[in-house]
Protein backbone atom coordinates (compact mmCIF):
# COMPACT_ATOMS: atom_id res chain seq x y z
CA UNK A 1 0.00 0.00 0.00
CA UNK A 2 0.66 3.69 -0.56
CA UNK A 3 2.50 5.35 2.46
CA UNK A 4 0.06 8.40 1.86
CA UNK A 5 -1.20 9.81 4.89
CA UNK A 6 -4.31 11.83 6.02
CA UNK A 7 -1.80 15.08 7.00
CA UNK A 8 -0.03 15.16 3.63
CA UNK A 9 -3.58 15.34 1.52
CA UNK A 10 -4.63 17.67 4.18
CA UNK A 11 -1.09 19.66 3.27
CA UNK A 12 -1.85 19.10 -0.82
CA UNK A 13 -5.33 20.28 -0.52
CA UNK A 14 -3.71 23.91 0.85
CA UNK A 15 -1.05 23.74 -1.98
CA UNK A 16 -3.95 23.18 -4.50
CA UNK A 17 -6.20 26.04 -2.72
CA UNK A 18 -8.91 23.53 -1.93
CA UNK A 19 -10.69 23.20 1.51
CA UNK A 20 -11.52 19.67 2.37
CA UNK A 21 -13.96 18.15 4.40
CA UNK A 22 -13.23 15.61 6.98
CA UNK A 23 -15.55 13.17 5.05
CA UNK A 24 -13.41 13.90 1.76
CA UNK A 25 -10.05 13.98 3.51
CA UNK A 26 -10.71 10.39 4.48
CA UNK A 27 -12.52 9.13 0.89
CA UNK A 28 -9.39 10.76 -0.82
CA UNK A 29 -6.99 9.71 1.47
CA UNK A 30 -7.76 6.18 0.39
CA UNK A 31 -8.51 6.77 -3.76
CA UNK A 32 -5.25 8.51 -4.06
CA UNK A 33 -3.12 5.90 -2.57
CA UNK A 34 -4.81 3.24 -5.03
CA UNK A 35 -3.82 5.40 -7.89
CA UNK A 36 -0.42 5.98 -6.13
CA UNK A 37 -0.22 1.97 -5.76
CA UNK A 38 -0.61 1.99 -9.08
CA UNK A 39 1.68 4.40 -9.99
CA UNK A 40 4.25 2.07 -7.94
CA UNK A 41 4.85 -0.39 -10.39
CA UNK A 42 6.54 2.60 -12.42
CA UNK A 43 8.46 3.80 -9.71
CA UNK A 44 10.52 0.05 -9.55
CA UNK A 45 11.09 0.34 -13.10
CA UNK A 46 15.35 1.45 -13.53
CA UNK A 47 14.65 3.86 -15.99
CA UNK A 48 18.18 5.61 -14.74
CA UNK A 49 19.33 6.23 -18.05
CA UNK A 50 16.34 6.85 -19.93
CA UNK A 51 15.53 10.76 -21.41
CA UNK A 52 12.46 12.14 -20.35
CA UNK A 53 9.99 12.98 -22.68
CA UNK A 54 7.42 16.15 -21.75
CA UNK A 55 5.89 16.50 -25.42
CA UNK A 56 5.48 14.06 -27.97
CA UNK A 57 6.31 16.75 -30.66
CA UNK A 58 9.72 18.35 -30.82
CA UNK A 59 9.31 21.85 -32.62
CA UNK A 60 11.91 23.41 -30.79
CA UNK A 61 10.66 26.78 -29.62
CA UNK A 62 8.16 28.47 -31.36
CA UNK A 63 8.38 32.17 -32.16
CA UNK A 64 5.65 34.54 -33.98
CA UNK A 65 7.10 37.37 -36.01
CA UNK A 66 7.84 40.34 -34.18
CA UNK A 67 4.51 42.41 -35.33
CA UNK A 68 1.74 44.29 -34.23
CA UNK A 69 -1.55 42.63 -34.30
CA UNK A 70 -4.42 43.06 -32.51
CA UNK A 71 -5.56 41.69 -29.02
CA UNK A 72 -8.58 41.12 -27.95
CA UNK A 73 -9.24 44.14 -26.08
CA UNK A 74 -9.30 45.46 -22.57
CA UNK A 75 -13.28 45.88 -22.26
CA UNK A 76 -13.81 42.52 -24.04
CA UNK A 77 -11.70 40.70 -21.31
CA UNK A 78 -13.11 42.53 -18.31
CA UNK A 79 -16.14 41.47 -19.43
CA UNK A 80 -16.03 38.20 -18.27
CA UNK A 81 -14.08 38.97 -14.77
CA UNK A 82 -16.73 38.76 -12.13
CA UNK A 83 -15.36 41.79 -10.62
CA UNK A 84 -13.60 44.99 -12.58
CA UNK A 85 -12.78 48.67 -11.28
CA UNK A 86 -10.95 51.81 -13.51
CA UNK A 87 -9.74 48.63 -16.65
CA UNK A 88 -8.68 46.15 -13.75
CA UNK A 89 -9.72 42.84 -12.21
CA UNK A 90 -10.75 43.60 -9.06
CA UNK A 91 -9.98 41.41 -6.03
CA UNK A 92 -10.72 41.23 -2.25
CA UNK A 93 -7.44 42.68 0.03
CA UNK A 94 -4.31 40.73 -0.79
CA UNK A 95 -1.86 42.41 2.48
CA UNK A 96 -2.65 44.34 5.84
CA UNK A 97 -6.03 45.54 7.19
CA UNK A 98 -8.77 47.28 5.41
CA UNK A 99 -8.02 51.09 4.42
CA UNK B 1 -29.52 12.70 -42.84
CA UNK B 2 -25.73 12.21 -43.49
CA UNK B 3 -23.51 15.32 -43.77
CA UNK B 4 -21.93 14.79 -47.02
CA UNK B 5 -25.44 14.46 -48.24
CA UNK B 6 -26.72 17.73 -46.81
CA UNK B 7 -23.56 19.73 -48.05
CA UNK B 8 -23.44 18.78 -51.38
CA UNK B 9 -27.74 19.36 -51.46
CA UNK B 10 -27.22 22.98 -49.79
CA UNK B 11 -24.18 23.68 -52.52
CA UNK B 12 -26.15 22.56 -55.67
CA UNK B 13 -29.27 24.72 -54.05
CA UNK B 14 -31.37 21.48 -53.37
CA UNK B 15 -31.64 21.82 -49.73
CA UNK B 16 -32.09 25.15 -47.65
CA UNK B 17 -29.81 25.20 -44.76
CA UNK B 18 -32.02 26.59 -42.81
CA UNK B 19 -34.38 23.49 -43.44
CA UNK B 20 -31.30 21.66 -41.95
CA UNK B 21 -30.95 23.34 -38.90
CA UNK B 22 -34.57 23.43 -38.07
CA UNK B 23 -34.17 19.35 -38.24
CA UNK B 24 -31.58 19.25 -35.82
CA UNK B 25 -33.29 21.90 -33.75
CA UNK B 26 -36.02 19.79 -33.98
CA UNK B 27 -34.98 16.05 -33.27
CA UNK B 28 -32.68 17.94 -30.06
CA UNK B 29 -35.96 18.92 -29.10
CA UNK B 30 -37.01 15.63 -29.03
CA UNK B 31 -34.54 13.82 -26.84
CA UNK B 32 -32.53 16.43 -25.14
CA UNK B 33 -35.00 16.44 -21.90
CA UNK B 34 -34.48 12.52 -21.84
CA UNK B 35 -30.90 12.05 -23.08
CA UNK B 36 -29.20 14.90 -21.39
CA UNK B 37 -26.76 15.73 -24.80
CA UNK B 38 -26.66 19.60 -24.98
CA UNK B 39 -26.05 21.87 -22.13
CA UNK B 40 -26.67 24.88 -24.65
CA UNK B 41 -28.69 24.79 -27.95
CA UNK B 42 -27.82 27.90 -29.79
CA UNK B 43 -31.13 28.37 -31.87
CA UNK B 44 -30.58 32.13 -32.94
CA UNK B 45 -27.26 31.78 -33.84
CA UNK B 46 -27.46 28.55 -35.92
CA UNK B 47 -30.62 29.41 -37.65
CA UNK B 48 -28.99 33.55 -38.58
CA UNK B 49 -26.15 31.82 -39.73
CA UNK B 50 -28.19 28.95 -41.78
CA UNK B 51 -29.70 31.82 -43.69
CA UNK B 52 -26.67 33.75 -44.46
CA UNK B 53 -25.57 30.05 -46.09
CA UNK B 54 -28.70 29.99 -48.25
CA UNK B 55 -27.93 33.73 -49.13
CA UNK B 56 -24.43 32.86 -50.32
CA UNK B 57 -26.22 29.75 -52.37
CA UNK B 58 -28.35 32.28 -53.65
CA UNK B 59 -25.75 34.46 -54.82
CA UNK B 60 -23.94 31.41 -57.11
CA UNK B 61 -21.08 31.61 -53.93
CA UNK B 62 -19.90 27.91 -52.63
CA UNK B 63 -20.45 28.24 -48.75
CA UNK B 64 -17.59 25.13 -48.56
CA UNK B 65 -17.64 21.43 -47.80
CA UNK B 66 -19.90 21.52 -44.82
CA UNK B 67 -22.53 23.96 -45.98
CA UNK B 68 -25.39 24.21 -44.02
CA UNK B 69 -24.18 20.99 -42.06
CA UNK B 70 -25.37 21.07 -38.56
CA UNK B 71 -22.50 20.59 -35.70
CA UNK B 72 -22.57 19.75 -32.27
CA UNK B 73 -19.56 21.26 -30.27
CA UNK B 74 -18.29 19.77 -27.06
CA UNK B 75 -18.10 22.48 -24.40
CA UNK B 76 -14.73 23.21 -24.00
CA UNK B 77 -14.69 24.32 -27.28
CA UNK B 78 -15.03 28.26 -27.26
CA UNK B 79 -17.21 30.25 -30.02
CA UNK B 80 -17.24 33.85 -29.44
CA UNK B 81 -20.15 34.46 -27.30
CA UNK B 82 -21.80 31.31 -26.71
CA UNK B 83 -21.68 29.84 -23.24
CA UNK B 84 -18.46 27.52 -22.38
CA UNK B 85 -18.91 25.55 -19.12
CA UNK B 86 -16.79 22.47 -20.26
CA UNK B 87 -19.20 20.78 -17.89
CA UNK B 88 -18.28 23.17 -14.70
CA UNK B 89 -19.86 25.17 -11.85
CA UNK B 90 -16.95 27.01 -11.85
CA UNK B 91 -17.35 28.56 -15.59
CA UNK B 92 -21.20 28.36 -15.08
CA UNK B 93 -22.35 31.55 -17.32
CA UNK B 94 -18.89 32.40 -19.09
CA UNK B 95 -19.16 33.63 -22.68
CA UNK B 96 -15.48 33.50 -24.55
CA UNK B 97 -14.82 36.41 -26.36
CA UNK B 98 -13.09 34.47 -29.38
CA UNK B 99 -13.39 31.41 -30.96
CA UNK B 100 -11.36 28.06 -31.12
CA UNK B 101 -9.68 27.73 -34.46
CA UNK B 102 -11.07 24.47 -35.05
CA UNK B 103 -14.59 25.79 -34.18
CA UNK B 104 -13.48 29.19 -37.03
CA UNK B 105 -12.01 26.25 -39.56
CA UNK B 106 -15.91 24.68 -39.04
CA UNK B 107 -17.44 28.08 -39.94
CA UNK B 108 -15.51 28.47 -42.63
CA UNK B 109 -16.28 25.95 -44.69
CA UNK B 110 -20.18 26.39 -44.55
CA UNK B 111 -20.64 23.86 -41.33
CA UNK B 112 -23.43 25.39 -38.73
CA UNK B 113 -22.88 24.61 -34.76
CA UNK B 114 -26.04 24.41 -33.05
CA UNK B 115 -24.94 24.32 -29.52
CA UNK B 116 -22.80 22.95 -26.67
CA UNK B 117 -22.69 19.21 -25.97
CA UNK B 118 -22.19 17.89 -22.55
CA UNK B 119 -18.91 16.47 -21.32
CA UNK B 120 -17.12 14.75 -17.96
CA UNK B 121 -16.27 18.15 -15.78
CA UNK B 122 -13.19 19.63 -17.63
CA UNK B 123 -13.01 16.15 -19.81
CA UNK B 124 -12.16 14.41 -17.16
CA UNK B 125 -14.14 11.35 -17.32
CA UNK B 126 -14.91 8.26 -19.28
CA UNK B 127 -18.98 8.23 -19.08
CA UNK B 128 -20.24 11.94 -18.88
CA UNK B 129 -21.22 11.68 -15.93
CA UNK B 130 -19.24 13.77 -13.83
CA UNK B 131 -20.47 16.79 -15.67
CA UNK B 132 -22.11 19.39 -13.36
CA UNK B 133 -24.92 19.56 -15.34
CA UNK B 134 -26.25 15.71 -14.81
CA UNK B 135 -24.71 13.00 -16.78
CA UNK B 136 -25.98 12.11 -20.58
CA UNK B 137 -27.95 8.87 -21.52
CA UNK B 138 -26.50 6.56 -24.43
CA UNK B 139 -29.03 7.05 -27.30
CA UNK B 140 -28.81 3.59 -27.98
CA UNK B 141 -29.54 1.78 -24.29
CA UNK B 142 -30.89 5.19 -22.24
CA UNK B 143 -29.77 3.06 -19.15
CA UNK B 144 -26.49 3.13 -19.97
CA UNK B 145 -23.38 5.60 -20.35
CA UNK B 146 -22.53 7.30 -23.77
CA UNK B 147 -18.88 7.17 -22.69
CA UNK B 148 -17.14 9.87 -22.30
CA UNK B 149 -15.75 12.45 -21.39
CA UNK B 150 -16.75 13.64 -25.15
CA UNK B 151 -20.38 11.70 -24.29
CA UNK B 152 -22.35 14.42 -24.89
CA UNK B 153 -20.60 14.80 -28.87
CA UNK B 154 -21.38 11.21 -29.40
CA UNK B 155 -25.05 10.70 -27.97
CA UNK B 156 -25.57 13.83 -30.34
CA UNK B 157 -24.76 11.93 -33.22
CA UNK B 158 -25.86 8.60 -32.32
CA UNK B 159 -29.19 10.22 -31.12
CA UNK B 160 -29.02 12.04 -35.21
CA UNK B 161 -29.43 15.41 -33.53
CA UNK B 162 -26.45 16.64 -35.91
CA UNK B 163 -24.49 14.26 -38.18
CA UNK B 164 -21.14 15.33 -36.42
CA UNK B 165 -19.25 16.88 -33.79
CA UNK B 166 -16.41 17.56 -32.45
CA UNK B 167 -14.63 16.41 -28.94
CA UNK B 168 -11.42 16.14 -27.60
CA UNK B 169 -9.44 13.03 -26.63
CA UNK B 170 -6.79 13.20 -23.64
CA UNK B 171 -6.76 9.66 -22.86
CA UNK B 172 -9.34 8.31 -25.19
CA UNK B 173 -12.18 11.09 -24.67
CA UNK B 174 -13.41 10.99 -28.34
CA UNK B 175 -12.42 7.10 -29.34
CA UNK B 176 -14.47 5.49 -26.16
CA UNK B 177 -17.73 6.98 -26.45
CA UNK B 178 -17.66 6.96 -29.90
CA UNK B 179 -17.06 2.72 -29.77
CA UNK B 180 -20.14 3.11 -26.86
CA UNK B 181 -22.43 4.71 -28.96
CA UNK B 182 -21.75 3.08 -32.16
CA UNK B 183 -20.01 5.84 -33.93
CA UNK B 184 -16.57 6.58 -36.00
CA UNK B 185 -14.10 8.86 -33.58
CA UNK B 186 -10.64 9.93 -35.01
CA UNK B 187 -7.67 11.04 -32.36
CA UNK B 188 -5.33 13.06 -34.86
CA UNK B 189 -2.06 12.82 -34.50
CA UNK B 190 -1.01 15.40 -31.88
CA UNK B 191 -0.51 18.61 -33.14
CA UNK B 192 -2.79 18.37 -36.56
CA UNK B 193 -5.36 19.98 -35.00
CA UNK B 194 -5.07 23.29 -33.47
CA UNK B 195 -6.10 23.46 -29.38
CA UNK B 196 -6.30 27.36 -30.03
CA UNK B 197 -9.68 28.15 -27.97
CA UNK B 198 -9.79 24.02 -26.41
CA UNK B 199 -9.96 24.83 -22.70
CA UNK B 200 -6.82 22.80 -21.61
CA UNK B 201 -6.81 19.42 -19.42
CA UNK B 202 -3.66 18.12 -20.18
CA UNK B 203 -1.59 20.16 -22.69
CA UNK B 204 0.98 17.66 -23.94
CA UNK B 205 -1.67 15.13 -24.63
CA UNK B 206 -5.34 17.01 -25.58
CA UNK B 207 -6.19 16.53 -28.78
CA UNK B 208 -9.81 18.14 -30.75
CA UNK B 209 -11.44 15.35 -33.24
CA UNK B 210 -14.19 14.41 -34.94
CA UNK B 211 -16.78 11.91 -34.50
CA UNK B 212 -19.37 10.74 -36.70
CA UNK B 213 -21.90 7.69 -38.10
CA UNK B 214 -19.73 7.23 -41.22
CA UNK B 215 -15.61 7.15 -42.04
CA UNK B 216 -16.18 9.71 -44.87
CA UNK B 217 -17.51 12.54 -42.63
CA UNK B 218 -15.36 12.16 -39.89
CA UNK B 219 -12.23 12.07 -42.55
CA UNK B 220 -14.08 15.28 -44.45
CA UNK B 221 -14.82 17.21 -41.17
CA UNK B 222 -11.26 16.04 -40.01
CA UNK B 223 -9.73 17.97 -42.90
CA UNK B 224 -11.77 20.95 -42.55
CA UNK B 225 -10.34 21.55 -38.76
CA UNK B 226 -6.70 20.36 -39.51
CA UNK B 227 -3.67 22.36 -40.61
CA UNK B 228 -1.09 24.46 -39.15
CA UNK B 229 -2.45 27.38 -37.03
CA UNK B 230 0.38 29.92 -35.54
CA UNK B 231 -1.78 30.10 -32.72
CA UNK B 232 -0.93 27.09 -30.95
CA UNK B 233 2.82 26.89 -30.99
CA UNK B 234 2.58 23.38 -30.70
CA UNK B 235 0.58 23.17 -34.37
CA UNK B 236 2.82 20.76 -36.84
CA UNK B 237 3.81 22.99 -39.54
CA UNK B 238 2.31 21.52 -42.51
CA UNK B 239 -1.37 22.13 -44.63
CA UNK B 240 -4.52 19.63 -43.61
CA UNK B 241 -3.48 16.11 -45.11
CA UNK B 242 -5.84 15.11 -47.97
CA UNK B 243 -7.95 12.23 -46.35
CA UNK B 244 -10.93 11.94 -48.48
CA UNK B 245 -8.93 10.86 -51.58
CA UNK B 246 -7.34 8.14 -49.63
CA UNK B 247 -10.31 6.22 -48.67
CA UNK B 248 -10.78 3.82 -50.93
CA UNK B 249 -7.22 2.94 -51.00
CA UNK B 250 -8.19 -0.66 -49.41
CA UNK B 251 -5.32 -2.05 -47.23
CA UNK B 252 -3.85 -4.38 -50.18
CA UNK B 253 -0.28 -5.36 -48.95
CA UNK B 254 -0.63 -3.28 -45.67
CA UNK B 255 0.75 -4.91 -42.79
CA UNK B 256 -1.39 -4.70 -39.90
CA UNK B 257 -0.63 -6.01 -36.17
CA UNK B 258 -2.76 -7.23 -33.93
CA UNK B 259 -1.57 -6.18 -30.25
CA UNK B 260 -2.10 -8.15 -27.57
CA UNK B 261 -2.10 -5.81 -24.95
CA UNK B 262 -4.64 -4.04 -26.29
CA UNK B 263 -7.20 -6.93 -25.85
CA UNK B 264 -6.24 -8.40 -22.74
CA UNK B 265 -9.00 -8.36 -19.99
CA UNK B 266 -11.61 -7.04 -22.09
CA UNK B 267 -14.75 -8.87 -22.69
CA UNK B 268 -14.64 -12.03 -24.98
CA UNK B 269 -17.42 -10.37 -27.05
CA UNK B 270 -14.65 -7.50 -27.91
CA UNK B 271 -11.71 -9.70 -28.07
CA UNK B 272 -14.25 -11.64 -30.47
CA UNK B 273 -15.06 -8.40 -32.55
CA UNK B 274 -11.27 -7.31 -32.32
CA UNK B 275 -10.35 -10.92 -34.11
CA UNK B 276 -13.44 -10.19 -36.91
CA UNK B 277 -11.66 -7.09 -37.82
CA UNK B 278 -7.92 -8.48 -38.19
CA UNK B 279 -10.26 -11.00 -40.08
CA UNK B 280 -12.11 -8.48 -42.35
CA UNK B 281 -8.42 -6.84 -43.18
CA UNK B 282 -6.98 -10.12 -43.97
CA UNK B 283 -9.54 -10.75 -46.50
CA UNK B 284 -8.88 -7.35 -47.92
CA UNK B 285 -5.24 -8.07 -48.69
CA UNK B 286 -3.99 -6.87 -45.49
CA UNK B 287 -1.06 -9.73 -43.89
CA UNK B 288 -2.43 -9.28 -40.69
CA UNK B 289 0.52 -10.57 -37.78
CA UNK B 290 -0.11 -10.89 -33.93
CA UNK B 291 2.40 -8.57 -31.92
CA UNK B 292 3.06 -8.20 -28.38
CA UNK B 293 4.06 -4.72 -26.92
CA UNK B 294 4.24 -4.84 -23.51
CA UNK B 295 5.25 -1.35 -22.41
CA UNK B 296 1.82 -0.55 -23.29
CA UNK B 297 0.89 -2.11 -19.42
CA UNK B 298 2.56 1.09 -18.15
CA UNK B 299 0.54 3.92 -19.75
CA UNK B 300 -2.30 4.27 -17.44
CA UNK B 301 -0.04 4.37 -14.83
CA UNK B 302 1.92 6.85 -16.57
CA UNK B 303 -1.63 8.48 -17.66
CA UNK B 304 -2.66 8.89 -14.50
CA UNK B 305 0.25 11.15 -13.16
CA UNK B 306 1.03 12.89 -16.11
CA UNK B 307 -2.08 14.12 -17.11
CA UNK B 308 -3.36 14.97 -13.70
CA UNK B 309 -0.04 16.50 -13.10
CA UNK B 310 -0.64 18.85 -16.27
CA UNK B 311 -4.18 19.76 -15.37
CA UNK B 312 -3.46 20.97 -11.38
CA UNK B 313 -1.07 23.20 -13.31
CA UNK B 314 -3.70 24.41 -16.00
CA UNK B 315 -6.78 24.60 -13.50
CA UNK B 316 -4.82 27.15 -11.53
CA UNK B 317 -6.59 29.81 -13.37
CA UNK B 318 -9.56 29.29 -12.15
CA UNK B 319 -8.83 31.89 -8.63
CA UNK B 320 -11.78 33.68 -8.93
CA UNK B 321 -10.00 36.76 -10.47
CA UNK B 322 -10.43 36.66 -14.26
CA UNK B 323 -13.95 34.46 -15.61
CA UNK B 324 -15.92 32.50 -14.13
CA UNK B 325 -16.87 31.88 -10.67
CA UNK B 326 -16.06 33.79 -8.01
CA UNK B 327 -17.13 33.12 -3.86
CA UNK B 328 -16.30 35.99 -1.69
CA UNK B 329 -14.41 35.91 1.31
CA UNK B 330 -12.32 38.45 3.00
CA UNK B 331 -9.41 38.14 1.41
CA UNK B 332 -7.88 37.04 -2.16
CA UNK B 333 -6.34 33.89 -0.83
CA UNK B 334 -9.89 32.84 1.23
CA UNK B 335 -11.39 33.78 -2.09
CA UNK B 336 -9.56 31.82 -4.09
CA UNK B 337 -10.06 29.00 -1.69
CA UNK B 338 -13.72 29.42 -1.69
CA UNK B 339 -14.34 29.74 -5.08
CA UNK B 340 -12.25 26.92 -5.97
CA UNK B 341 -14.14 24.41 -3.29
CA UNK B 342 -17.59 25.56 -4.56
CA UNK B 343 -16.93 25.17 -8.37
CA UNK B 344 -14.80 22.04 -8.94
CA UNK B 345 -16.44 18.89 -8.46
CA UNK B 346 -15.22 15.61 -7.08
CA UNK B 347 -13.62 13.74 -9.71
CA UNK B 348 -11.65 17.37 -10.60
CA UNK B 349 -10.68 17.71 -7.24
CA UNK B 350 -9.26 14.02 -7.21
CA UNK B 351 -7.13 14.88 -10.16
CA UNK B 352 -5.83 18.50 -9.00
CA UNK B 353 -4.77 16.98 -5.71
CA UNK B 354 -3.28 13.52 -7.54
CA UNK B 355 -1.51 16.29 -10.21
CA UNK B 356 -0.46 18.73 -7.36
CA UNK B 357 1.14 15.51 -4.99
CA UNK B 358 2.80 14.04 -7.93
CA UNK B 359 4.68 17.37 -8.64
CA UNK B 360 4.91 18.44 -4.88
CA UNK B 361 8.91 18.55 -3.19
CA UNK B 362 9.88 14.96 -2.52
CA UNK B 363 7.43 13.35 -4.71
CA UNK B 364 8.50 14.93 -8.24
CA UNK B 365 11.06 12.67 -9.45
CA UNK B 366 9.80 9.41 -7.73
CA UNK B 367 6.56 10.42 -9.90
CA UNK B 368 5.75 12.63 -12.52
CA UNK B 369 9.63 12.28 -13.80
CA UNK B 370 9.52 8.40 -13.70
CA UNK B 371 6.15 8.70 -15.80
CA UNK B 372 7.83 10.89 -18.14
CA UNK B 373 10.63 8.64 -18.89
CA UNK B 374 8.08 5.50 -19.19
CA UNK B 375 6.49 8.14 -21.59
CA UNK B 376 9.92 7.20 -23.72
CA UNK B 377 10.05 3.85 -23.39
CA UNK B 378 6.63 3.27 -25.11
CA UNK B 379 6.97 5.73 -27.67
CA UNK B 380 10.59 3.75 -28.16
CA UNK B 381 8.30 0.31 -28.10
CA UNK B 382 5.49 1.50 -30.64
CA UNK B 383 8.69 2.71 -33.18
CA UNK B 384 10.09 -1.11 -32.76
CA UNK B 385 6.20 -2.32 -33.53
CA UNK B 386 6.21 0.11 -36.73
CA UNK B 387 9.53 -1.34 -38.00
CA UNK B 388 7.47 -4.41 -38.27
CA UNK B 389 3.85 -3.03 -39.70
CA UNK B 390 2.15 -0.19 -40.95
CA UNK B 391 -1.15 0.03 -38.57
CA UNK B 392 -1.67 -1.91 -35.17
CA UNK B 393 -5.19 -2.79 -34.24
CA UNK B 394 -6.61 -3.26 -30.70
CA UNK B 395 -10.07 -2.90 -28.88
CA UNK B 396 -11.22 0.52 -28.33
CA UNK B 397 -12.58 0.00 -24.98
CA UNK B 398 -12.75 -3.52 -22.60
CA UNK B 399 -16.50 -3.19 -22.48
CA UNK B 400 -19.92 -2.40 -24.04
CA UNK B 401 -21.63 0.25 -22.75
CA UNK B 402 -21.97 0.11 -18.84
CA UNK B 403 -24.82 0.86 -16.99
CA UNK B 404 -25.15 4.71 -15.25
CA UNK B 405 -23.78 4.66 -12.02
CA UNK B 406 -21.69 1.61 -12.28
CA UNK B 407 -18.41 2.84 -11.69
CA UNK B 408 -18.63 6.55 -10.01
CA UNK B 409 -17.67 5.46 -6.91
CA UNK B 410 -14.37 3.34 -7.73
CA UNK B 411 -12.05 5.99 -9.67
CA UNK B 412 -9.82 3.22 -9.95
CA UNK B 413 -12.63 1.09 -12.07
CA UNK B 414 -13.76 4.26 -14.69
CA UNK B 415 -10.16 4.99 -14.92
CA UNK B 416 -9.39 1.52 -16.58
CA UNK B 417 -12.35 2.07 -18.87
CA UNK B 418 -9.61 4.44 -20.84
CA UNK B 419 -6.58 1.49 -20.65
CA UNK B 420 -6.56 0.47 -24.24
CA UNK B 421 -6.63 4.32 -25.90
CA UNK B 422 -4.22 5.96 -23.45
CA UNK B 423 -1.34 4.43 -25.13
CA UNK B 424 -1.61 6.79 -28.45
CA UNK B 425 -1.92 9.91 -26.43
CA UNK B 426 1.41 9.04 -24.56
CA UNK B 427 2.99 8.88 -27.85
CA UNK B 428 1.52 11.66 -30.50
CA UNK B 429 0.38 9.01 -32.38
CA UNK B 430 -3.13 9.23 -34.40
CA UNK B 431 -5.77 6.14 -33.77
CA UNK B 432 -9.23 5.95 -35.39
CA UNK B 433 -12.25 3.87 -33.45
CA UNK B 434 -14.44 2.18 -35.62
CA UNK B 435 -18.11 0.29 -35.27
CA UNK B 436 -17.40 -3.15 -35.36
CA UNK B 437 -19.69 -6.08 -33.40
CA UNK B 438 -21.76 -6.74 -30.68
CA UNK B 439 -21.66 -6.87 -27.00
CA UNK B 440 -23.00 -9.27 -24.89
CA UNK B 441 -26.31 -7.43 -24.46
CA UNK B 442 -26.27 -6.29 -28.22
CA UNK B 443 -24.68 -3.00 -27.50
CA UNK B 444 -21.87 -1.79 -30.26
CA UNK B 445 -18.27 -2.30 -29.64
CA UNK B 446 -15.75 -0.49 -31.43
CA UNK B 447 -11.69 -1.61 -32.67
CA UNK B 448 -9.13 1.10 -33.05
CA UNK B 449 -6.46 0.93 -35.40
CA UNK B 450 -3.46 3.19 -34.78
CA UNK B 451 -1.01 4.58 -36.65
CA UNK B 452 2.41 6.56 -35.94
CA UNK B 453 2.15 10.29 -36.41
CA UNK B 454 1.09 11.72 -39.68
CA UNK B 455 -0.58 8.37 -40.37
CA UNK B 456 -4.77 9.46 -40.73
CA UNK B 457 -4.55 8.94 -44.49
CA UNK B 458 -3.63 5.26 -44.04
CA UNK B 459 -5.53 5.06 -40.99
CA UNK B 460 -9.32 6.03 -42.71
CA UNK B 461 -8.47 3.91 -45.56
CA UNK B 462 -8.10 0.94 -43.41
CA UNK B 463 -11.70 1.87 -41.38
CA UNK B 464 -13.46 2.30 -44.52
CA UNK B 465 -12.21 -1.56 -45.14
CA UNK B 466 -13.56 -1.89 -41.50
CA UNK B 467 -17.01 -0.11 -42.14
CA UNK B 468 -17.52 -2.32 -45.40
CA UNK B 469 -16.69 -5.62 -43.62
CA UNK B 470 -18.99 -4.90 -40.93
CA UNK B 471 -22.26 -3.63 -43.41
CA UNK B 472 -20.95 -7.22 -45.02
CA UNK B 473 -20.62 -9.25 -41.81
Amino acid sequence: MSDLTRDEVAHVAHLARLRLSDEELDRFTGQLAQVLDHANDLRALDLSNVAPTAHPVDLGTVLRRDEVSAGLGRDAVLASAPAAEDGRFAVPRVLGDEP
Amino acid sequence: MNALEIAADVRAGELSAVAAVDDALEAIARRNEELNVFVHVDREGARARAAEIDERVARGEDPGPLAGVPVGLKDNLCQTGVPTTCGSRILAGWRPPYSATAVERLLGAGAIPVGKTNMDEFAMGSSTETSAYGPTRNPVAPDRVPGGSSGGSAAAVAAAMVPVALGSDTGGSIRQPAALCGLVGIKPTYGLVSRYGLVAFASSLDQIGPLARTVAEAATCLEVIAGHDPRDSTSLPEPAPDLRGHLDDGVAGRRVGLIRELVEGADPEVVAATRAAADALSAAGARVIELSIPELRLGLSAYYLIAPAEASSNLARYDGVRYGLRVDADDVTAMNVATRTAGFGAEVKRRIMLGTYALSAGYYDAYYGQALKVRTVMIEAFARAYEQVDTLLGATAPTEAFALGAKVADPMAMYLSDVFTIPTNLSGHAAISVPFGRGATGLPLGVQLLGPARSETRLVSAAAVLEAGREEA
